[in-house]
C-alpha cells in the first residue's frame, strides 16, 4: 500500500504535467490514479486536501481566498467521504450474503438425485433448471427391492430460501418412508400429514408421484395439486392429459388422495412437469399447453433425455432466456423391446 | 408494480370485501397479505376477495389466500372469492384449493 507522500508525489507529478502540457496523456495518468486511489480506499476528501497541498506548494502565491475555498470544499466533501466507507460496508456484507446464499444453493442440490438408477424396462430423462439461485422445484427417482420404480414431481411454493428449507423436509419425509415403495396415494396422504405439522400457514407443497411396475407394466399415479403432465399413446400417437385431481399437500390434514393407473405400451411415455413449464411466456403471451406437446411430439424420435433437453432449449429461446419461474421437465418410456 | 387493493363495507353485517386489481407474484404478494390479514383476524367475520382486475396469480399469490383461509377458519369466519377469469380460476381447480375454498366465479363479474 502506497503511502499518503507517495500518493502525494504522484498527484503532483500528473497535475503538473497536466497543467504545463494539457495533453491526453494527463488526462489518462489522471483516470489510473483515481483506480489507484479507489483500490487504496482513499477518501475524497483527502484527495482534496492532496489537491491543496500541491497547489499551494506548485504556486506559492495563489490567493488567499482561494485556498480558503479549498478548505471549505474539504469540509463539504466529508460527507461524501462518510458516504463512500459505508458504501463499502455495504458491499462487503452484500458480498458475504451472496457466498452464503452460494453454499445453500450447492447444499440444496446435494438434496436432488445425483443419477438416475438404471432400469432396463424404462428411459428417464430430466431436466430441473432454477430461475434464481435456489429452487421450488424438486423430483426423486428411486428403484425399489422389489424392482419397481417410483417418480415424484414436486412445487413447494414460494422461491428462495423459504422454499428450500422445506425441500429439504420432503427429502427426508420421501427417505424415511418404508423400502418398499408404497402405493401413490397411501404415500401422498403420509407426504401431507408431515408437511401440514411442520409448514408455514401460506405455503405447501404440489406433488405428482407415480410408480411403475416392469412386471405388469402399470403405471399407478396420484396427484397433490399439482400441474397435470401428459401420457403419450405410441400407438394411437395421441397425447391426453394426464391429471390426477387432488388437493395440494399442507393445507389440509384430512385430505384423501385418489389413486389412478394406466398400462403402458411400448414406446408410450409420461410426461411430468412443473408450473414453470406451462408459466412460461412470450413478451406478449403465455405458452399453451399444445404448444409444449407439439415441442415433445418434435424430438420423440430421441432419447428422453435428449427430448427433455431440446425442449428446455427451445422454450428458453422463445422466452428470450429469463426463466419466470423453477423449471423441471421429467419424461419416463417404456423401451421398446430389443429386437423391434 | 404494484397491486391496486381496495376494501369496502358489504350489507351483510361483519362483510367486508376486498377488491383487487394487478398482477400477484412474489413481489405484491407481500401487500396482498397485509391487506387480507387486517380482514381474515376479524372474529368471525366475512371477507370476500374480488379478483375480476387480476389476470395472473404465481404461487406465491395463492398461498396468500391458503393463509387467509386458515387465519378466517382460526377466527370462525367465512371466506370467498369472487370474479375469477379463467386462466386464475384454472389455478385454484389444479391446485384442489376449489375444493376447500368457496369461489364463485361469476359473483359481479363479467367473465
Amino acid at each position: 500500500m502506497d503511502t499518503y507522500e507517495t500518493l502525494q508525489q504522484s498527484y503532483k507529478e500528473i497535475l503538473f504535467s497536466f497543467l504545463q502540457k494539457k495533453n491526453e496523456q494527463s488526462l489518462y495518468d489522471a483516470q489510473q490514479f483515481s483506480k489507484k486511489v479507489l483500490e487504496e480506499k482513499v477518501s475524497p476528501e483527502e484527495i482534496v486536501s492532496i489537491h491543496l497541498e500541491v497547489i499551494q506548494e506548485l504556486y506559492p502565491d495563489i490567493p488567499p481566498e482561494t485556498q480558503e475555498s479549498f478548505e471549505f470544499l474539504l469540509e463539504v466533501m466529508i460527507g461524501y467521504g462518510m458516504a463512500y466507507r459505508e458504501h463499502q460496508i455495504l458491499r462487503n456484507r452484500q458480498k458475504e450474503l451472496e457466498n452464503e446464499i452460494d453454499v445453500a444453493a450447492n447444499m440444496q442440490h446435494t438434496l436432488l438425485p445425483s443419477e438416475i438408477p438404471d432400469v432396463e424396462e424404462l428411459d428417464i430423462g430430466v431436466i430441473t433448471v432454477p430461475a434464481s439461485k435456489m429452487s421450488g422445484d424438486y423430483y426423486h427417482v428411486i428403484k425399489d427391492a422389489n424392482g419397481l420404480i417410483g417418480v415424484a414431481i414436486a412445487d413447494i411454493i414460494g422461491k428462495g430460501i423459504p422454499a428450500a428449507l422445506c425441500m429439504s423436509m420432503i427429502k427426508y419425509a420421501m427417505d424415511s418412508m418404508p423400502n418398499s415403495i408404497l402405493q401413490p396415494g397411501e404415500l401422498l396422504e403420509s407426504l401431507n400429514r408431515t408437511i401440514e405439522q411442520n409448514i408455514a400457514s401460506h405455503m405447501f407443497v404440489t406433488m405428482m408421484y407415480g410408480s411403475y411396475d416392469p412386471k405388469s407394466h402399470i403405471f399407478y399415479y396420484g396427484g397433490a395439486g399439482h400441474e397435470p403432465g401428459f401420457y403419450y399413446s405410441e400407438q394411437q400417437d395421441r397425447f391426453e392429459e394426464l391429471y390426477a385431481k387432488g388437493l395440494a399437500l399442507g393445507i389440509s390434514k384430512e385430505a384423501k388422495y385418489r389413486e389412478f393407473s394406466r398400462e403402458m405400451s411400448e414406446g408410450d411415455f409420461v410426461v411430468l412437469l412443473s408450473d414453470g413449464v406451462t408459466e412460461c411466456r412470450t413478451e406478449e403471451r403465455f405458452i399453451e399447453r399444445e404448444e409444449i406437446t407439439a415441442l415433445i411430439r418434435k424430438y420423440k424420435h430421441l432419447s428422453t433425455q435428449k427430448i427433455v433437453d431440446n425442449v428446455y432449449r427451445d422454450l428458453e429461446r422463445w422466452q428470450e432466456f429469463q426463466l419466470r419461474d423453477d423449471f423441471t421437465l421429467i419424461i419416463v418410456r417404456r423401451k421398446f423391446k430389443e429386437n423391434k | 408494480m404494484k397491486l391496486d387493493l381496495r376494501t369496502e363495507d358489504m350489507k351483510a353485517a361483519n362483510a367486508k370485501k376486498l377488491y383487487v386489481a394487478g398482477e400477484i407474484d412474489a413481489y405484491t404478494a407481500p401487500q396482498l397479505k397485509e391487506a387480507l390479514s387486517q380482514l381474515t383476524s376479524r372474529d368471525q367475520g366475512i371477507t370476500v376477495v374480488d379478483l375480476e382486475g387480476v389476470d395472473y396469480i404465481d404461487s406465491t399469490g395463492l398461498g396468500i389466500f391458503v393463509g387467509a383461509l386458515k387465519d378466517t377458519h382460526s377466527h370462525e369466519g367465512q371466506f370467498k372469492i369472487v370474479s375469477l377469469n379463467s386462466r386464475v380460476k384454472r389455478l385454484f381447480s389444479i391446485t384442489g384449493l376449489d375444493e376447500v375454498m368457496d369461489i364463485d366465479e361469476k359473483e359481479g363479474a363479467n367473465q
